[in-house]
């Protein structure tokens, strides 16, 4: 049996004295495709903020084990730099910083962490936009500010054009599909299919079912006040979307 | 003479007597100034205004956050002859924009410097040439300009240059002429002892459907207690489009007062930019008159302060005609106990409808002493208008900072990279490309300065 990417293991956590994660488990392997959704409130966005590294929550149990390593313990820059990858919920417009610049910093980042040399502006080019071809990105996203103007559908585009360049072991997408019309949510979701491989692993959080019709994932996990209360196949989300989270509460058992 | 008008609000600030040793440095300044009766005139005006106004005080609604008496307490020294021993013909080559081509004056403490300057190849009829010769050779065009729009009664500084100046840049573009180039003026001090006093005097014109670009550099190769006041007429025609770029790098310890008076003809497209890094404390004081129907003007400025530097801009945008649009963009970055001060006035006079006027002031404290005053000021007398402004003052985003860490970018590099960002906001502004990557370069290597002293506290 392969090494999981990543354990998570009876994790609790808060913010401000309130508890919000009530003991998580999920385990996650190569190659595999999780879906977490729930209601809003549930956990979902805190779930994933946790894992990439944002500052304020407080853990107050459990563990998180990252290919061996002890994720919580990593710096949120560390854990990019080792393949984590959180595609923001609200991507973050940051006018003044090129978008080309500010990729080949973060990409050159990842290498040096792996002591493989720097890619010169020139090799950056050419790999980049190699991956714009991959992802039918549009050339004028290297050339404007980070997510500066760009409408929602776009701004998640870019998130996963930007999975694309920094090639992570475990892609975590944070309501990617939130707000997206049909042609937008298609494009997102093909481009997080062709970046699927056997040896990356990829964790969906998203509020709708519409998604999962797109991306395809192994397991759905339900989660209702922040404990995981059902884990099923694909075939749990098209139930959920059916009957409501509520039925989930009343109909199922908790898995141990 | 012209007469005085004295209204409560400019009321003398400084007893008479104080004020003398000015009339006095004027009367012995007038017997060797060697002007036509018209520009004698001017100067005596001005040094009646200055002496009737005298310096602001902290009274001032319009210098409250700015004080300015270690100025008013300097021993008032014009430079009246050059200091050149400190300046090597290699010496202009060493400031920012020295690698633009195009036209270039060079003056050192207010004394036109033919030896570093050149003169580009120029269309017919352009003129790139020191005042002082403008006015003493052919003063027709300069006559029909100089001390129009920057008006001594309004400013004491303005008036103090009026009485005072020696030369500057007189630039003149033809109707219809394109000077592909931007010209440049640089101002090199070289003030060996506090107190040196310069005055600095531009005149830009620019007529109908003409096209330029002009870089004002003020740059240092003293330490000492200097004080640059400068004023430019910037006089754009009907349908002319201008950018006009001016740098404040002076001495750490200088003092720099500026005016840039601007009047706008009608279609006419401007773009202007006020950059201050260097100088104890400085104030650029810009007027820009929309005098013509549907033109459109940028004003663009960035002030990076540390230490105890204080940059003070204050502006006056004036809607005096319909259908006009007016963008400020202010932004300043601030480390240790330094001060930013912005004061933007919109007035929008009766009948200029469709007037769409916007101003926006933004400062990034790098440290908990470091202090932005920012003063916004609608004044609007017509019915049918947009008039916005807005102004923060922060921190650097935590959500940015976290969404850059996010992408493996460490906390120190993303820090840089957003206050890199903030100050090319205003940077990407800067239409003319060799000026824009030259600046570029300069403010980075400056705010580097900035994050070492912020950084290691």
């Amino acid at each position: 049996m392969t090494h999981p990417i990543l354990a998570i293991q009876n994790l609790s956590a808060g913010v401000e004295g309130r508890q919000i994660l009530k003991g998580i488990n999920l385990v996650i392997r190569p190659g595999e495709v999780h879906a977490v959704m729930g209601p809003n409130g549930s956990g979902k966005s805190t779930l994933a903020s946790i894992l990439a590294g944002r500052d304020g929550y407080n853990i107050t149990g459990g563990e998180v084990i990252y290919c061996g390593k002890d994720l919580l313990e990593l710096a949120s820059e560390d854990r990019a730099r080792e393949g984590v990858f959180l595609a923001f919920q609200y991507p973050v417009e940051i006018p003044g910083v090129n978008s080309t610049y500010f990729l080949k910093a973060a990409y050159n980042e990842i290498r040096k962490h792996h002591g493989q040399p720097e890619l010169d502006a020139m090799e950056f080019l050419t790999f980049v936009k190699e991956k714009m071809k991959i992802l039918n990105v549009p050339e004028d996203f290297l050339k404007r500010p980070v997510n500066h103007g760009f409408s929602g559908g776009e701004k998640k585009r870019n998130e996963i054009f930007q999975m694309a360049v920094l090639e992570p072991k475990l892609a975590i997408l944070d309501e990617t599909d939130s707000g997206l019309d049909i042609d937008a949510l298609k494009i997102v979701a093909t481009g997080v299919n062709r970046l699927k491989r056997p040896d990356n692993a990829q964790l969906v959080i998203t509020h709708y079912q519409r998604l999962l019709n797109f991306i395809v994932p192994d397991y759905v996990h339900v989660l209702m006040d922040g404990r995981i209360v059902r884990t099923g196949g694909k075939e749990l989300a098209l139930e959920l979307e059916e009957n409501g989270y509520e039925s989930i509460l009343h109909g199922a058992a908790v898995p141990a | 003479m012209v007469t005085v008008e004295t209204k409560p609000a400019v009321k003398p600030k400084q007893p008479m007597r104080e004020n003398g040793p000015y009339w006095e440095k004027f009367e012995q300044f007038a017997k060797i100034a060697e002007d036509p009766a018209w520009v004698r005139v001017a100067r005596r005006a001005g040094i009646s205004h200055f002496v009737e106004l005298g310096f602001p005080t902290l009274q001032d609604e319009d210098w409250r956050f700015t004080n300015v008496a270690p100025i008013a307490k300097l021993p008032f020294k014009r430079v009246l002859e050059p200091a050149r021993d400190g300046v090597t013909a290699q010496a202009p080559g060493h400031f920012t924009f020295a690698g633009l081509a195009g036209s270039k004056l060079v003056f050192v403490d207010g004394h036109f410097a033919p030896e570093f300057s050149s003169t580009a190849k120029l269309p017919e009829g352009v003129k790139v040439t020191s005042l002082a010769e403008a006015i003493a050779k052919e003063p027709a065009p300069v006559e029909k300009h100089l001390f129009r729009y920057a008006r001594s009664d309004a400013s004491a500084f303005t008036a103090l240059n009026t009485a005072f100046f020696k030369d500057g840049a007189f630039i003149y573009v033809p109707a219809g002429q394109t000077v592909p180039e931007p010209i440049q003026l640089l101002y090199v001090s070289t003030a060996k002892e506090d107190g040196a006093t310069v005055h600095v005097r531009n005149l830009i014109v620019a007529e109908r459907s003409s096209q330029v670009t002009i870089v004002e550099s003020y740059v240092s190769l003293s330490d000492a207690a200097y004080f640059t006041n400068s004023v430019t007429e910037l006089v754009v025609g009907d349908n002319a489009v201008v950018e006009h770029l001016k740098l404040q790098d002076e001495s750490h310890r200088a003092f720099h007062i500026a005016a840039v008076a601007a009047h706008f003809g009608r279609a006419s497209n401007v773009v202007t930019h006020s950059i201050a890094l260097g100088a104890k404390l400085s104030r650029t004081n810009i007027h820009a008159h929309l005098a013509g129907e549907g033109l459109e003007c940028i004003l663009n400025g960035l002030y990076l302060t540390r230490g105890e530097q204080l940059a003070d801009h204050y502006m006056i945008v004036e809607h005096a005609q319909p259908r006009c649009a007016s963008h400020e963009y202010f932004n300043g970055i601030l480390a240790d106990k330094s001060k930013g001060v912005f004061h933007g006035r919109i007035l929008v006079r009766p009948g200029a409808q469709k007037t769409d006027a916007k101003q926006t002031n933004k400062n990034l404290l790098l440290s908990d002493d470091a202090t932005a005053n920012s003063k916004p000021q609608l004044e609007i007398y017509a019915n049918d208008v947009t008039c916005t402004h807005g102004a923060t003052i922060g921190q650097l985003n935590d959500e940015s900072i976290f969404y850059l860490r996010a992408r493996g970018i460490g906390l120190e590099t993303a820090r840089r990279m957003l206050i890199h960002a903030f100050a090319g906001e205003i940077i990407d502004r800067v239409r003319c490309t060799p000026v824009r990557e030259e600046l570029d370069k300069l403010v980075w290597n400056r705010l580097e300065l900035n994050e070492k002293v912020t950084v290691n506290k």
